[in-house]
């Protein structure tokens, strides 16, 4: 039981997000029918699933979003920022109810239920000044609007009838309504000159509920009636069905629009014909007799069986438009239901089970692989690498398993920028780039709260309030961008404002009061920029809601800092803002190229690998190196670590880059590639500066994983920090 | 309420009278029976000239019914109508669905 209501509220939640996504694009202008549509279906959606789990509080709320929902598509409202704001006040409301039903609370608190009536009483606002009569109206299935059917005059009227479509909700017989009863008062205003029960929603016999109801009835009606006058007849019944009704004479278009409008379910096309009201039911039979002589045909001649909308187009009983939008749908349902069938859910931690037995795989290959090579039996050699090519493959696989792209966490910033630009009172744009750029599950749950405070920061700091931007020449629109890319094998992500940017001098004189600095201290511009970063500091002068609590950026570093990653800032003052956070890409099994230097063997990323090259004495200077023209700082990893046998005769350099610089590391003997798992070494190396991990070789041996941003930054600094005339010097020299 | 009751004919058919009205107020009790006789022969013959009432509820237990015999491989007749089934059925456009000859009286 436990399980259907967590599901359900997963999938709820999916629903919300949708909607809120398609509310923020409506409010930027996005007027498309299908956007508000989707929307619509996402209410619809969640009203129906709250009622099929009994969560009714969350069903009847759901229905008053999906009514105004309902007007909106049908063109019976306008949008309105106001309403946006109280539609997404109703989402979150729903989120609540939704929180809550995960804590196991299967009703709203009070405070909720208070809140809950507030917003719903802001909502019902919205739909009070409509109806006089008090009674809602039938949707008027829209008018062909621009985009959906360009035929117009000429049109041929289909029928000189009304068409009710109705579709009755499964509490209608409960509730002491009879369908019969409704349907039979039609006879009041006129002739049923049809009438066809539709029964598919009946399920099977084990799950059919007898009191339920399952039915719907597409009808044509000759009648004199208006169109209130018929709505009447379902006025009771009105809130727990779906009505459509097509006045006589209806275009061509109107019958496409009820086409689109009618619920999803595996329809023949010669039903979605009859349904529409397009053909009777008379000419589908004679259209299915014509199929069925064709098919024979066909087959004796080996022609295509003709499809039975070119029969009927063909007869001239049904206008072509129709039978592609019939088949439209078809293929629309079809899609959908192939592409709900690709997904999967998996719980995280079977998948985390995998790619540690894919690990210990690995680990196994690279063993079999050394015997093999030291067996030196061709045919042995031949079938190890061929293991060792699958096993590289289903690690590839696995570890793609648990990739998901940044997109999903990205949109909900839009949400955020929007409530808190209008709170703030300023004009802020969002731009997303880089959406679709993957990363490991994990990382993306854990960046969120990182970039939520970043992002909070440009919004609130940043970003400066319209008239200082336009007294500096500005736009008043001011503009914060998230992008992610890949680069040299880590992730990257930037937080970028066009604000006013960070004042060095502020931070100065914040960090002598805060003692996080002495007065007398020389720093360059960069280091104290840096200092926001230091535990315990805040420039903002007044604690707003967001943000200036003293505790956020230290913090975002070591959220960062505890996913292997860095966080740097690079800022100019009117100008604005960059935060760039990198992450690793992956945190099990990387490609890596092993090298060894006296009897240890170490573990370079391939990623960060540029080249290898000999390494030649003459073009040597202290600890640069002469590359083609360009100086490279270098580490002895000899002397780095402290090994003590005897260098060889030549030694190698593998150069490798990281955050744009570049460095070389000395070592012996070059190894080649090499699938490494990544094993984490224990808390007490965690201080270990240029080690990033360990791994296991074949041979059994462990060898370390070297940590390439922290020795890039090492010999690049140390360098400049040792000799800066020399190193100066060398530049100018090479 | 409704009373039914279970015959089996010579050809090894069940036939299922039911006396009483087929509504939402007996729902449940008719779905049990009408389940429980499909389960009896593969040829099921239902005898409705004496319900009394049936109403959208009691009607689609009928259609239920159909299908699942439909399902099974089995037949299912109606092969006596009351008034009141006959209007329902008729009204619903259902003749060919249940595909029973349905006979009217003479002096209708």
């Amino acid at each position: 039981m436990e399980e259907l209501y967590s599901v359900f509220a997963q999938e709820a939640r999916e629903q919300l997000t949708a909607m809120e996504d398609g509310l923020l694009r409506m409010e930027q202008g996005d007027l498309d029918g299908e956007t508000i549509n989707a929307i619509f279906r996402a209410a619809h959606t969640i009203k129906g699933a709250s009622g099929v789990v009994e969560l009714h509080h969350i069903e009847k709320f759901t229905h008053i979003l999906e009514n105004l929902l309902d007007k909106l598509r049908n063109g019976e409202m306008q949008v309105s920022g106001e309403l946006i704001t109280a539609l997404l006040k109703g989402c979150d409301h729903i989120g609540a109810l939704l929180d809550r039903v995960d804590q196991g609370q299967m009703d709203a608190d009070e405070t909720l239920q208070q809140s809950g009536e507030t917003t719903a009483d802001a909502l019902r606002a919205f739909t009070s000044g409509e109806t006089a009569s008090g009674t809602e109206t039938a949707k008027m299935v829209p008018e062909a609007s621009v985009g959906t059917v360009e035929r117009t005059g000429g049109d041929t009227a289909i029928s000189d009838c009304w068409h009710i479509s109705i579709r009755f909700g499964r509490d209608v017989l409960r509730m002491g309504m009879e369908p019969l009863a409704f349907l039979r008062y039609l006879l009041n205003l006129g002739e049923i000159a049809h009438l066809a029960t539709l029964y598919d929603a009946i399920p099977s016999a084990e799950e059919m509920d007898p009191e339920a109801c399952y039915l719907g009835f597409e009808i044509t009606l000759r009648s004199h009636a208006t169109k209130d006058q018929i709505e009447n007849v379902f006025a009771f019944c009105r809130d727990d069905c779906d009505l459509y009704i097509l006045p006589p004479h209806s275009k061509v278009g109107d019958y496409l629009n009820l086409i689109e409008h009618l619920p999803e379910e595996s329809l023949r096309l010669g039903e979605i014909l009859v349904r529409s009201g397009a053909v009777t039911q008379e000419e589908l039979d004679q259209g299915l007799r014509r199929q069925k002589a064709a098919a024979k045909i066909a087959e004796a001649t080996e022609q295509p069986t003709p499809q039975l909308g070119d029969i009927l187009v063909d007869k001239k009983m049904v206008q072509p438009e129709i039978v592609e939008a019939a088949a439209a749908k078809q293929k629309q349902v079809a899609e959908k239901k192939s592409a709900d069938a690709r997904l999967i859910r998996v719980q995280a931690d079977k998948l985390d089970q995998l790619i540690d037995l894919v690990g210990e795989l690995v680990i196994a290959g690279a063993s079999a692989n050394l015997l093999a090579q030291k067996s030196k039996q061709g045919n042995l050699v031949e079938a190890t690498s061929v293991l060792s090519r699958l096993v590289e493959n289903i690690r590839d696989s696995a570890l793609q398993l648990r990739m998901v792209q940044i997109g999903e966490t990205f949109n909900r910033f839009n949400r955020v920028v929007r409530d808190t630009s209008r709170e703030l009172g300023k004009d802020i744009d969002l731009i997303i780039s880089g959406a679709e750029t993957e990363l490991d599950k994990s990382v993306v749950e854990k960046i969120g709260d990182p970039l939520m405070h970043l992002v909070r920061n440009a919004l609130d700091h940043g970003i400066e309030p319209a008239e200082v931007r336009a007294a500096a020449g500005k736009p008043v629109k001011g503009r914060v961008e998230l992008n992610a890319f890949h680069d040299s094998g880590s992730i990257v992500i930037e937080v970028v404002d066009d604000g006013g940017g960070l004042k060095a001098d502020k931070i100065q004189a914040k960090a002598i009061e805060k003692g996080i600095i002495q007065p007398g201290q020389v720093l360059t511009e960069q280091e104290i920029v840096n200092l926001i970063f230091e535990a315990g500091f805040s420039t903002m002068e007044k604690v707003s809601n967001l943000s200036g609590r003293g505790v956020g950026m230290d913090v975002v570093k070591r959220n960062i800092q505890a996913l292997r990653g860095q966080v740097d800032v690079k800022t100019e003052v009117g100008v604005g803002s960059r935060f760039v956070i990198r992450l690793p890409l992956t945190l099990a099994i990387i490609d890596g190229f092993l090298t060894s230097v006296g009897d240890y063997s170490y573990v370079i990323p391939l990623d960060s690998v540029v080249e290898c090259l000999e390494l030649r004495d003459d073009a040597t200077r202290g600890h640069m190196l002469n590359l083609r023209g360009e100086v490279l700082p270098f580490i002895r990893l000899r002397e780095f670590f402290d090994v003590e046998s005897p260098p060889p005769q030549r030694e190698n350099v593998v150069v490798i880059s990281a955050s744009g610089h570049k460095a070389g590391i000395v070592v012996d003997q070059l190894l080649g590639e090499f699938q490494t798992v990544i094993k984490p070494l224990g808390s007490l190396f965690k201080h270990l500066r240029g080690i990033g991990g360990s791994t296991i070789l074949g041979s059994g041996e462990v060898a370390l994983i070297l940590d390439v941003q922290a020795l890039t930054q090492l010999a690049s600094q140390t360098e400049e920090r040792r000799h800066p005339v020399a190193h100066a010097a060398a530049i100018e020299a090479h | 309420m409704t009373e039914f009751a279970t015959q089996t004919t010579t050809d090894g058919a069940a036939h299922l009278i039911l006396d009483g009205p087929m509504t939402i107020y007996n729902a449940g009790e008719i779905k049990a029976q009408l389940m429980s006789g499909l389960s009896v022969a593969a040829i099921v013959e239902l005898d409705l000239s004496h319900v009394n009432e049936m109403d959208t509820a009691g009607f689609q237990l009928l259609v239920m019914a159909k299908r699942e015999s439909q399902r099974q491989g089995h037949t299912l007749r109606i092969i006596a109508h009351s008034p009141a089934v006959r209007e329902v059925i008729d009204f619903y456009n259902m003749d060919a669905f249940f595909g029973d000859p349905m006979v009217i009286p003479a002096d209708h």
